[in-house]
């Protein structure tokens, strides 16, 4: 999507009270915390607003934009020294954050630079709205992931349990061990498990994909008897509750002997995963163009070919986001292949389920940061692959 | 009957002799229990050792003892046993017993002779006594449902906390507790501290007005209690300060404790005893059948039960299995004379007529 | 590939608006002035085979997948609703009683007469033969409390009725310990000699039990019950007679008739022995079968018992779904349960409270980001879109576990609000195992639902609108209401009811997080079907369930319709 045309705004050096100001209440919110942490939160405020006050003052009228990297580094060094003397590495990782924020924060607001990227006739309220927005967006983020992160230097604890430890805390290397990560390679449970979730999701998503697509694709034409309630049945696994469908299926599977087989457990976790390829593929296929097939029938292909040579291709990314779908849910399946699995058909989240409610042990934190980890990988892939290939088609990125 | 008798005893014989007789055995068995520290004792103690000497066998583990009744039930339903031999608690077995889904079994003949101290043999059904609490029930341990405290939480100038009602006492110890999500035990525990007497709590607990009682009881310290209803539980919350004493199995404690190196402390007062044990499910194939028994046999014998006791703090069923526990795991079983002043035996019959309708109440308390 | 697609015939036919067969058509209209195809056929009718031919492709398309998520889902849900209702098990393994209770009034407030009692003795009997008694008695406690314990004492009990009489048979007369001698009394000749031919080692049937001829006419409770046994032992137990003592019911059954027939007329093997107990039958010591049921457990004479097995007598039964909306089926009709022991009310209430909070939530969470990802260049959009996807693509149950992490009082953030000094350390603010815990969680967890479908939406809204406006005049503000947001209410809508319909079916993490206060009546429904194995309750808690989110999905198919859900791309 193409932003509004940008006009460079001329960096200009804002009022000195403005920056000051502005650095100072900064300063104030974080001497409140650093304040409080140390016994006077009154003290903090005004020491913290002091303090950043001077430096906005020090950069903007004697150091400008000459000597901006030597001020930058050099507030680093200070609030990393301080952070040292008050709380330790902690405190010093964190004053060297902080005094790299404050550095880019006092030229950010100094030399007007937050103007840079929006146009020049918005107003002041407009601008201060727009950055307000930023940072509500940037805090529902910091929801979204933050647990993510937490778990990791979990997963790395030298002790039994899901706890920070005082030694985590201090950065201790004693309270840090690999032995979680150690105990997923080399225990058999957990390995059989990862065997098992890799050969029940990829053929559960498979059988989801290729049914699915065929029935989009069916769904799509213009004159389909009875879609509403067609479209209800394939739609129904994914609204049904889980605990519902995974009951009924138990008492079913066990009936027609499908319980404890894998074969059981991918029918299961297929059904689960059609509806959402079913999705996806329909909303490709909204804009797919039909003059298309009947120009490739026009040309003398016959249906095969024009599926496979023309319709395909376009729809191949709808597919692919519905096969990421059906994959992770089977992946991340947990209730269903409780009850219709057995001992043989332990996934990864069934051995995580039984060892958070048996057995509490960091383990699953650390398959949990393994995880992460390929899906960051898969998702960055996928990413640079889709810009790589826009390129190629010569399409501008963004 | 008097036929029976000494045909039970003359196989009896037969069989101590040792002479089991020879038979197609399964290759596989799958065996199921509670996972954790638990499962890993019966693997150490009698699992491993079976397979050293059947290395022909493998053993395949389901955590689903949990739910052992539900699923053993719909494999009945469905006419397909995947399972061989499953771990339940007593309350179970007898459920299941009750329902024709696990196999009657006559404990003279399928278990081994106990080898008293004196080198005498005692029949299984004495050596075990009392603790063959249904037909289809082979105990293997008993265990005790208790409380752990965080010692570094017991005020200071308080002594540590040493009788049932200081679960109740929020002013001496001040902190949250950790309780089963279950009328089962607490209910019991409440009327205990509200002043029934010890014979009477079940009488006390049929009535409208006993399961008042307890429940009111027991709201005095609602607010400051954490309900678990997983084994792993309570000794998490121990381990992260979360409460400042919560009930659970004594096996959890002993490894939050001796293993995992916490600052927790073992109150015993009031404890209730309950068995684990093997049922063998109906309707087992002959060979899976013949495996199952020979590995029972082996797995329950007089030393396998006291070599359990050496990973996991449960006492043994049998009664000559007790002197071979290691002396320093002794202080730690819910049997040991110091720990067991004062204890409750699970009352299985009262539970299985009440357990519907206290439950519909205790959770409809609950979510109050 | 079905059949529609690969014939390449059926594609060569002119499709209706394939302009060229439509020009070529406009040329051809034959003397009726009808319009004619290509091929000179009637246009109509040529449209008309082609729809046909359209719509049987397309249905053909979509038929093995329809079969199959109706073979592994809809058949196993159905099969599983059928449960509420399904209640066949009294009148299964109480048949007798069952009919003979059908004339008894439990208005009356009287215990029903003997001939019940005597239904019973044979049902209990077989059903603990059987052992299906404890089965029953644990369906019937759901019902009414001691129903099990009563059921399960009973079944031991049931045996001393008979024994009385066969303790006396014996006394009488030595040959009745033997088995023969039941067997040479009660089955026919040929049966015997077969039975005695019969070699275990051959692996061939058990031949089947026959009644001596006339034996049914002189002895008929016998015979009956001689029978059963008979039957029973060959087909559960694969044993003969002729090795067996019969039941303790044949010979209570062989008491009542020698007090009622006259057996001088018997002239067969035994004939001595049958004689000499007929006559010795009068002074046999005897209770009458409903006194020997109060023996048992005097619960049997409380109406309370028999109107519960009354009122659910009937295959089909209405009582969980009673039970479901905190209701009883009692003998005197439906009422409601007492007020402390209602809880389902209370849970499908809070369930929906819950997951109306949880969907607000994520809306005003998801809005705002949706919006950021739709406005931003497509290049930032996509790096901070995997923000969004990484929490969606963590497990489950890592999530939730991290939220414990997080949440508790000894938790992440209780212990930076403490290091920070904005929270004492002996007040650490309570956040878990609660309905805050199971918001805050559940709303993380559903947040990436609520912002995808957001987001496909945003996305197609062209900016030009908004700037369209603003140009001529209307504030941000105006804008954003007027022309912005009302585009953009579809994805919000798609997005909520995606929530609303996920959370009020959600387990795994109320199980986790929500202590007593946060939790779901999905984690009631997974409790009645691994704990309390009510099965039935289960079903018609989940069929109350389903019943509301297709009503949502109905509502939501008419205000979106489903064709406009989309997630991300």
């Amino acid at each position: 999507m193409a932003t509004p045309n940008v006009v460079i705004t001329e960096t200009r050096t804002m009022p000195y009270g403005f920056t000051c100001g502005v650095v100072a209440a900064a300063g104030a919110f974080f001497g409140l915390f650093v304040g409080t942490a140390q016994g006077s939160g009154l003290v903090g405020i005004v020491l913290g607003a002091a303090i950043c006050a001077g430096l906005a003052y020090l950069a903007m009228a004697y150091l400008g934009t000459a000597q901006e990297r030597a001020f930058k580094w050099g507030v680093v060094a200070l609030f990393a020294l301080a952070g040292l003397l008050i709380g330790g590495v902690p405190g010093l990782v964190v004053g060297a954050l902080f005094g790299w924020f404050l550095g880019w924060f006092i030229y950010w607001v100094g030399r007007c630079r937050y103007r840079m990227a929006l146009p020049p006739y918005l107003t002041g309220g407009q601008v201060l709205w727009h950055y307000s927005f930023r940072v509500i967006c940037g805090a529902i983020f910091v929801f979204l992931i933050t647990p993510i992160l937490v778990v990791m230097p979990l997963s790395f604890n030298a002790e039994n349990f899901f706890t920070f430890t005082p030694e985590m805390l201090s950065f201790d290397p004693e309270g840090y061990s690999l032995r979680h990560y150690r105990n997923f390679f080399q225990s058999n449970e957990w390995q059989s498990a990862l065997r098992n979730s890799l050969i029940i999701a990829p053929i559960a998503t498979l059988l989801a994909v290729s049914f699915g697509t065929l029935a989009a694709i069916g769904l799509s034409q213009p004159h389909v008897p009875g879609r509403q309630v067609i479209m209800a049945i394939l739609i129904s696994p994914m609204i049904v509750p889980l605990i519902i469908s995974a009951a009924g299926m138990y008492f079913f599977y066990s009936r027609i002997g499908l319980q404890g087989t894998y074969l059981g457990v991918i029918l299961a976790h297929a059904a689960l995963g059609i509806p959402f390829v079913i999705i996806t593929v329909t909303a490709t296929l909204v804009g797919f163009d039909r003059s298309l097939t009947r120009a490739s029938a026009n040309l003398g292909a016959n249906p095969v070919t024009t599926f496979f040579k023309v319709q395909m291709p376009l729809i191949l990314p709808g597919v692919i986001s519905g096969g990421l779908f059906a994959f992770i849910t089977s992946f991340d399946e947990v209730v269903i292949v409780l009850f219709v699995g057995s001992a043989n058909q332990q996934t990864l989240p069934w051995q995580m389920f039984t060892g958070l409610r048996e057995q509490i042990s960091p383990t699953i934190l650390a398959v949990a940061t393994i995880l992460v980890g390929i899906s960051i990988c898969l998702l960055t892939t996928v990413e640079i692959l889709r810009r790589r290939s826009e390129k190629m088609r010569g399409m501008s990125p963004g | 009957m008097t036929l029976s008798k000494t045909l039970l005893a003359t196989t009896a014989l037969t069989v101590a002799g040792g002479a089991v007789a020879a038979q197609e055995m399964a290759d596989s068995m799958t065996l199921v229990s509670w996972g954790g520290a638990y499962q890993s004792s019966q693997q150490q103690a009698y699992v491993e050792p079976y397979i050293e000497n059947n290395p022909e066998v493998s053993a395949t583990w389901d955590e689903s003892s949990n739910e052992a009744v539900a699923k053993l039930r719909a494999m009945n339903e469905a006419g397909n046993i995947t399972w061989d031999l499953v771990d339940v608690v007593a309350s179970d077995a007898i459920r299941l017993c009750d329902e024709g889904l696990a196999m009657e079994v006559d404990h003279d003949e399928l278990l081994a002779p106990g080898e008293a101290e004196d080198g005498s043999e005692v029949d299984p059904s004495d050596d075990f006594g009392d603790l063959i609490v249904s037909d289809c029930y082979i105990p293997q341990i008993v265990y005790s449902t208790t409380f752990g405290y965080r010692t570094d939480m017991v005020p200071e100038g308080a002594d540590a906390p040493d009788e049932i009602c200081d679960v109740w006492d929020l002013e001496t110890y001040p902190g949250k507790r950790a309780l089963e999500k279950r009328p089962i035990n607490n209910m019991e525990w409440a009327l205990l501290c509200d002043g029934v007497a010890k014979d009477e709590i079940y009488d006390v607990l049929a009535t409208d007005e006993g399961q008042d009682q307890a429940l009111a009881k027991l709201d005095e310290i609602k607010d400051d209690v954490i309900w678990w209803s997983a084994g792993a539980d309570t000794p998490q919350l121990l381990a992260d300060g979360e409460v400042f004493m919560g009930s659970t199995y004594n096996g959890r404690l002993y490894s939050v404790i001796e293993e995992q190196d916490q600052p927790v402390g073992m109150m015993w007062d009031a404890q209730v005893f309950d068995l684990d044990g093997w049922i063998i499910p109906e309707g087992l194939p002959e060979d899976r059948l013949a495996r199952v028994k020979d590995f029972v046999r082996f797995a329950t014998d007089t030393q396998r039960l006291a070599d359990q006791a050496e990973y996991i703090s449960y006492g043994p069923a049998r009664e000559t299995s007790a002197p071979l526990v290691p002396e320093d795991m002794k202080q730690h079983m819910p049997t040991d004379p110091e720990n067991s002043e004062n204890t409750f035996l699970y009352n299985y019959e009262f539970w299985a007529d009440y357990r519907d309708d206290i439950d519909a109440k205790f959770q409809s308390w609950l979510a109050q | 590939m079905s059949d529609a697609t690969s014939d390449p015939n059926k594609i060569e036919a002119p499709t209706p608006d394939d302009p060229l067969a439509q020009a070529k058509a406009l040329d051809n209209v034959d003397d009726r002035g009808r319009m004619l195809a290509a091929d000179g056929t009637p246009l109509k009718r040529q449209l008309a085979k082609s729809l046909r031919i359209q719509k049987i492709r397309a249905l053909a398309l979509i038929a093995p997948l329809l079969l199959f998520v109706l073979l592994t889902f809809i058949a196993p849900i159905a099969d599983m609703l059928f449960r509420s209702v399904e209640n066949e098990i009294v009148s299964e393994t109480l048949p007798r009683t069952v009919e003979a209770l059908a004339d008894w009034d439990y208005d009356s407030g009287e215990s029903p007469g003997d001939e019940v009692y005597a239904a019973l003795y044979d049902d209990l009997f077989l059903a603990q033969e059987r052992k299906e008694h404890t089965r029953l008695g644990t369906r019937l406690n759901y019902e009414l409390t001691g129903v099990s314990s009563l059921f399960r004492r009973s079944g031991r009990g049931v045996d001393d009725i008979g024994e009385l009489y066969q303790d006396q048979f014996e006394d009488l007369n030595e040959l009745w310990e033997e088995e023969r001698t039941w067997a040479e009394l009660m089955g026919s000749d040929e049966w015997l000699a077969a039975q005695e031919a019969w070699d275990e080692e051959s692996g061939e049937p058990l031949p089947d039990f026959q009644l001596r001829e006339g034996m049914p006419t002189l002895l008929p409770e016998t015979s009956r019950q001689m029978l059963t046994f008979a039957e029973f032992i060959r087909t559960e137990d694969n044993e003969s007679p002729l090795e067996e003592e019969p039941w303790t019911r044949v010979w209570a059954a062989l008491y009542t008739d020698l007090t009622n027939k006259d057996v001088s007329g018997y002239s067969g093997p035994h004939t001595d022995l049958l004689q000499e107990a007929s006559a010795a039958v009068g002074d046999f010591e005897t209770t009458p079968i409903k006194q020997a049921f109060l023996d048992m457990d005097e619960d049997w004479g409380d109406p309370e018992v028999w109107g519960t097995i009354q009122a659910f007598s009937p295959d089909y039964t209405s009582g969980y779904f009673l039970n479901a909306v905190d209701m009883q089926k009692t003998p005197d009709g439906a009422a409601m349960r007492d007020e402390d022991e209602r809880i389902y009310g209370l849970l499908f209430k809070r369930t929906m409270f819950m997951s109306l909070v949880i969907t607000f939530s994520c809306i005003l969470l998801g809005y705002p980001v949706a919006y950021l990802l739709a406005t931003l260049p497509m290049r930032s959009a996509n790096l901070l879109m995997i923000l969004v996807l990484l929490p969606f693509w963590t497990s489950l149950l890592v999530r939730t576990s991290a939220w414990k992490v997080m949440l508790q009082s000894q938790g992440v953030i209780n212990d930076v609000l403490v290091w920070l000094g904005l929270v004492g350390d002996a007040n650490r603010l309570v956040m878990i195992n609660n309905q805050f815990g199971t918001i805050v969680a559940m709303t993380h967890i559903l947040l990436p639902f609520m912002i995808l479908p957001m987001y496909s939406v945003m996305s197609t809204i062209p900016p030009s609108y908004v700037r369209a406006a603003k140009s001529l005049g209307a504030t941000n503000v105006t804008a954003f209401r007027r022309v912005y947001f009302p585009q953009s209410v579809p994805g919000i809508g798609a997005g909520s009811i995606l929530v609303f319909i996920l959370s009020i079916g959600y387990y795994i993490t109320p199980e986790i997080v929500g202590g007593t206060t946060g939790t779901f009546i999905s984690n009631r429904i997974a409790y009645h079907i691994s704990s309390s194995l009510n099965w039935g309750l289960a079903a018609a808690l989940g069929t109350i369930l389903l019943a509301v989110v297709l009503i949502l999905y109905w509502a939501y198919d008419k205000i979106v319709g489903i064709d406009n859900v989309k997630l991300g791309g």
